[in-house]
């Protein structure tokens, strides 16, 4: 990046490039801007101004009014409907992005520091066991005996006839496996998911929907984290263990802190998506645990869109992850390379 | 910081080295190795696998709710029957006609293609019977699949989500990787203000797409939306985007389009600072034009993550659900009906194994798409640099 900023940079301009340059990257800003600049006017406008055609500058096209914002925001009435969504948002944006990315990251590290040899049948034993225990407690099981059993199952098969199984699973085949799970379209998944925590009593909680972003995000952060991981010097970390560190420490003091980079995009890449996420909390989520995406559709009201409160909306939603953008730009570019550059 | 990027390409093969040693050495410390994965591949087995073994289940069961319950009946592959060939196709697959010319053409150049592709593999020495029949799969599927696209997008003919669903992927990530290319490209230059222009043009990707929808529901509103001045000075005051299939398809590219550059424009131009310097001033001296530069030094370096991003955004972008719901509700008819929303709305019917039918379509769709893409194009490209 030093090297293109100055002026040794290969991409060096005459002056009518650089005026052609600057005209296309205004025009950019231009469909970039307006369309956030209407949704800026739009939240000042009566509905009577809205139907009445295009108006553009407050003051001068309509006389801006606060309703909606007030309606938005007023704490004191109690028919408000933005701060609960909106705190909802926050919590489950930020706790599903810190989960998955402390134990994606977790599961990256290991992924490159060791060596994993699992045998496929065995997993498969654990999934059926795992099933098993699922449906045990969709027919009433106590969920403790159920997973107990469970537990116990599995660990009898895999001591029993675990191993007759030769073949084996390598590192790169588990990250492959995890990292894929990208692929699935949350439409495939959620039905059995909404089942599931229908039967564990979990609809409409915040906890359902931060397990499930929590799940969908992982394969993202281990595709980003792996990769960062590998980019660290390793010595660093033997000098440590000769020093008496055990594995943690040496994760939490040195491997961290010097993943910052990357853990700030990835967890920026995450949080935007459990933010503005809305397939999943249109399945997961009831009126106590309503997120901004369904606050702001449900703005489609019988009367026809309510266009000044979901101005008003959007912008209260995406103006922290501007702020955030615009703080940690160069971050979020240089963790999707490193995630871009290995695939 | 800075040198971190530089320096990578070098040392990755020293550290992985290294790493291999270090694991040699650490196979004592076994909590650790469980304690770091384990929490994962739970998370991912109980939300991901487990999800997923059901949902096939349940694609083949018809499912009604009865007082206190759900009475789930195994009825086979009746769900897939009906949408691939019964009562469900028109809505599903649209209605299939005779293609238009240029689309029977096109689809006579893809068959070409394909079939080529399966000869050389044929003819290749790394031949085997097992991968002879899945490039033999491969080569009918995407016959059969591009026939579907230019019958039911010929005159007469009907699209229905499968084919709604291809448009907005193939077009949308087109136009996002050519516009987000292009700005990069603009950006990588030594101009004032470059930092500026970065962080607005990251904006849009920020948004949720659902308020991207109502959005530009406003912008593409001829008689009250900002640009109706221009409608008018056309004589389209009356002319509605929504009625129409594909203006309202035009309608949602342009949303999905407008979010979805900046993903492929940071990535790009991140990609674009990486290129080696030595090799671009070297060919200017060498008397290389702009043109020249950009095909054979820029292009080979940047592909592989043009590669990873068209990747990334193909797989993506074939969950689109909340664009289409919001600005145009997957009409008129269901000329804007995404697969994604297709599953949803058969859900809510509701008809839960049509939609767990039809959600596996797509994940099949999607599975199949990446994989032609990784085996076709990744392979060709590094091939040829």
């Amino acid at each position: 990046m030093r090297l293109s900023k100055s002026s040794t940079s290969p991409f060096r301009l005459s002056l009518g490039a650089k005026l052609i340059s600057y005209l296309i990257l205004l025009f950019w800003t231009f469909i970039v801007l307006f369309p956030l600049y209407w949704l800026l006017v739009t939240s000042f406008k009566l509905p009577i101004d809205v139907s009445q055609g295009p108006k553009y500058v407050p003051t001068v096209d309509f006389q801006p009014s606060l309703h909606a914002w007030i309606d938005m925001l007023n704490p004191s009435d109690s028919a408000n409907i933005f701060w609960r969504p909106y705190f909802t948002t926050i919590g489950v944006g930020v706790i599903s992005a810190v989960l998955s990315l402390v134990i994606g990251a977790g599961a990256a590290y290991a992924l490159t520091r060791f060596e994993y040899r699992p045998k496929p049948a065995l997993i498969f034993i654990f999934f059926l066991c795992g099933v098993g225990a699922a449906l045990m407690i969709a027919l009433g099981v106590p969920w403790l005996v159920a997973v107990a059993v469970g537990v116990v199952v599995y660990f009898l098969l895999a001591q029993g006839i675990g191993w007759r199984f030769k073949g084996t699973m390598n590192n790169s085949d588990i990250a492959f496996w995890l990292i894929s799970q990208r692929i699935l379209p949350p439409v495939t998944v959620i039905i059995p998911i909404y089942i599931l925590f229908q039967q564990l009593g979990m609809l409409d909680t915040p906890q359902a929907l931060i397990i499930s972003y929590c799940a969908t995000n992982l394969p993202i952060v281990i595709w980003f984290m792996r990769d960062y991981f590998q980019t660290i010097p390793i010595e660093l970390e033997e000098s440590a263990f000769i020093d008496g560190a055990s594995r943690f420490q040496v994760f939490h003091r040195i491997v961290l802190p010097l993943a910052v980079p990357g853990l700030v995009a990835t967890f920026l890449i995450v949080l935007v998506f459990s933010w503005n996420e809305y397939t999943m909390a249109l399945f997961l989520s009831g009126s106590r645990t309503q997120t901004m995406p369904l606050l702001v559709s449900a703005q489609n009201a019988t009367r026809g869109p309510q266009w000044w409160n979901i101005s008003v909306l959007v912008l209260l939603m995406v103006t922290p992850l501007i702020f955030m953008a615009v703080l940690l730009e160069r971050y979020i570019a240089k963790g999707l390379l490193i995630g871009a550059v290995k695939g | 910081m800075e040198t971190l990027e530089r320096d990578v390409p070098l040392s990755k093969t020293a550290s992985e080295r290294q790493i291999r040693k270090q694991v040699r050495g650490s196979r004592h410390d076994n909590t650790a190795r469980f304690v770091f994965l384990l929490p994962t591949v739970l998370i991912i087995l109980f939300l991901s696998i487990f999800p997923l073994v059901s949902s096939l289940l349940l694609s083949l069961t018809r499912v009604n709710f009865v007082r206190g319950g759900l009475d789930i009946k195994f009825i086979g592959l009746a769900n897939y029957e009906k949408l691939l060939l019964g009562s469900g196709q028109r809505h599903f697959i649209g209605s299939l006609q005779a293609p238009s010319l240029f689309g029977g053409l096109c689809w006579l150049v893809v068959s070409g293609l394909m079939i080529f592709w399966f000869m050389r593999y044929v003819q290749s020495t790394g031949r085997s019977i097992t991968g002879a029949f899945f490039h033999l799969l491969a080569t009918i599927l995407t016959i059969g699949m591009f026939w579907i696209v230019v019958a039911t997008l010929g005159e007469k003919g009907v699209p229905g989500t499968f084919v709604v669903t291809l448009i907005f992927v193939f077009v949308g990530v087109f136009f996002q990787y050519i516009i987000g290319l292009g700005l990069a490209l603009l950006l990588v230059q030594d101009l004032p203000g470059r930092r500026f222009f970065r962080v607005i043009f990251l904006l849009p990707m920020t948004i949720t797409p659902v308020g991207i929808g109502f959005l530009f529901r406003m912008m593409t509103n001829t008689s009250v939306g900002p640009f109706a001045p221009i409608w008018v000075g056309l004589g389209l005051r009356d002319f509605s985007w929504a009625e129409t299939g594909s203006g309202a398809r035009t309608a949602v590219l342009i949303g999905d389009i407008w979010q979805w550059i900046p993903f492929m424009f940071i990535v790009l131009l991140a990609a674009l600072e990486g290129v080696a310097h030595e090799q671009v001033e070297a060919a200017r001296v060498d008397g290389a034009n702009r043109l020249q530069l950009f095909q054979h030094i820029i292009v080979p370096q940047i592909a592989p993550v043009s590669m990873t991003v068209i990747l990334i955004r193909l797989i993506e972008a074939f969950k689109i659900i909340d664009m289409p719901r919001l600005l145009t509700g997957g009409g008129p008819g269901t000329a804007t009906e995404s697969m994604a929303l297709h599953a949803y709305n058969e859900w809510r019917s509701p008809n839960l194994g049509g939609s767990a039918a039809l959600s596996y379509l797509l994940l099949f769709v999607v599975t199949f798409v990446a994989i032609m893409f990784v085996n076709i194009v990744r392979q060709r490209i590094g091939e040829h640099l």
